[in-house]
């Protein structure tokens, strides 16, 4: 039972994107969602690029710091085909653009508002993802 | 200027705590979402920690006003439940589900430079770029914007 469990890790790197969500909220004001602040890249608005590019060069950046801690890149294993993938990557960039955010602005940020949209969402896309999960890996599996 | 580098160092410290809760790997984040399999509760931890931190530093920082280095808070007002929550959510989660990145863990793994990864956030970049062609084409009025 549990046997991939890994409390304390996860408690932690949670409360480190607590801290992240705050203080861009403090400090900048701004909401921490990363599908917006990434998709907000590709509309050409003037002047509004720059912070966006920071955060998600601060995001690449940090699991690489990791590496030259650690010596190897944390894992990232995928266990699917190449065209899954594709079709996978391309319904979470619409998905999350077209519902307005994703595990971070609507999970995070927007449950923490408790606004009852964000609620809504993430109730709606972690349904959805375990009923994928099971379908595709113990239905048709 | 500070508001780029407040976003730098945000990004740094979301990208620290994927990689230290391991959410960076799908695999990590399948577990989570495979209930009927041998289920890792690990990803409610983390959100759980987020928001241990969040849920008390919202209230404060709106009651605060301001943020430092902006005029005003940018928070989104909507309240209503509409369709294109319903099915933008509904359509991330199925390829949530079918892969296990979200969009963090997806650009946090870039620097992997593995051809799987590289090849999700290439694909979920084309998705956006989608989202954003037909929101051009259906609303001359202007954008309502969420988080």
């Amino acid at each position: 039972m549990f046997e991939n469990f890994t409390p304390v890790s996860a408690l932690g790197g949670g409360v480190l994107i607590g801290v992240a969500a705050a203080v861009m909220l403090w400090l900048s004001g701004r909401v921490m969602g990363v599908s917006g602040i990434a998709g907000g890249l590709l509309r050409p608005a003037g002047g509004d690029t720059g912070w966006r590019l920071a955060f998600v060069i601060g995001l690449v950046t940090a699991p690489l710091i990791g590496m030259a801690v650690t010596g190897s890149f944390p894992p990232v294993e995928l266990d699917v085909g190449l065209g899954t993938i594709v079709v996978g990557g391309l319904l979470v960039g619409f998905g999350t653009r077209f519902g307005g955010g994703c595990t971070s602005g609507h999970g995070i940020c927007g449950i923490g508002r408790l606004s009852a949209r964000s609620i809504a969402a993430t109730g709606i896309f972690m349904a959805v993802a375990g009923v994928t999960v099971y379908v595709t890996r113990h239905l048709l599996a | 200027m500070p508001t780029i580098l407040v976003a730098l160092g945000a990004g740094f410290l979301f990208g620290l705590g994927l990689t230290i809760s391991q959410m960076v790997n799908p695999a990590k984040v399948i577990g989570f979402l495979d209930i009927a399999g041998r289920w890792d509760p690990s990803l409610a931890l983390v959100m759980a920690g987020a928001l241990a931190v969040f849920l008390p530093a919202y209230r404060i920082i709106v009651k605060r006003g301001a943020p430092l280095f902006a005029p005003a808070l940018l928070i989104p007002t909507r309240r209503d439940i509409d369709g294109r929550l319903v099915a933008g959510s509904a359509t991330f989660g199925l390829g949530w589900g079918l892969v296990g990145f979200c969009p963090g863990p997806a650009i946090a793994a870039a620097g992997s430079l593995q051809t799987d990864a590289l090849t999700f956030l290439g694909a979920m970049i084309a998705g956006m770029a989608v989202y954003e062609a037909i929101d051009r084409l259906s609303t001359r009025r202007p954008a309502s914007q969420a988080g």
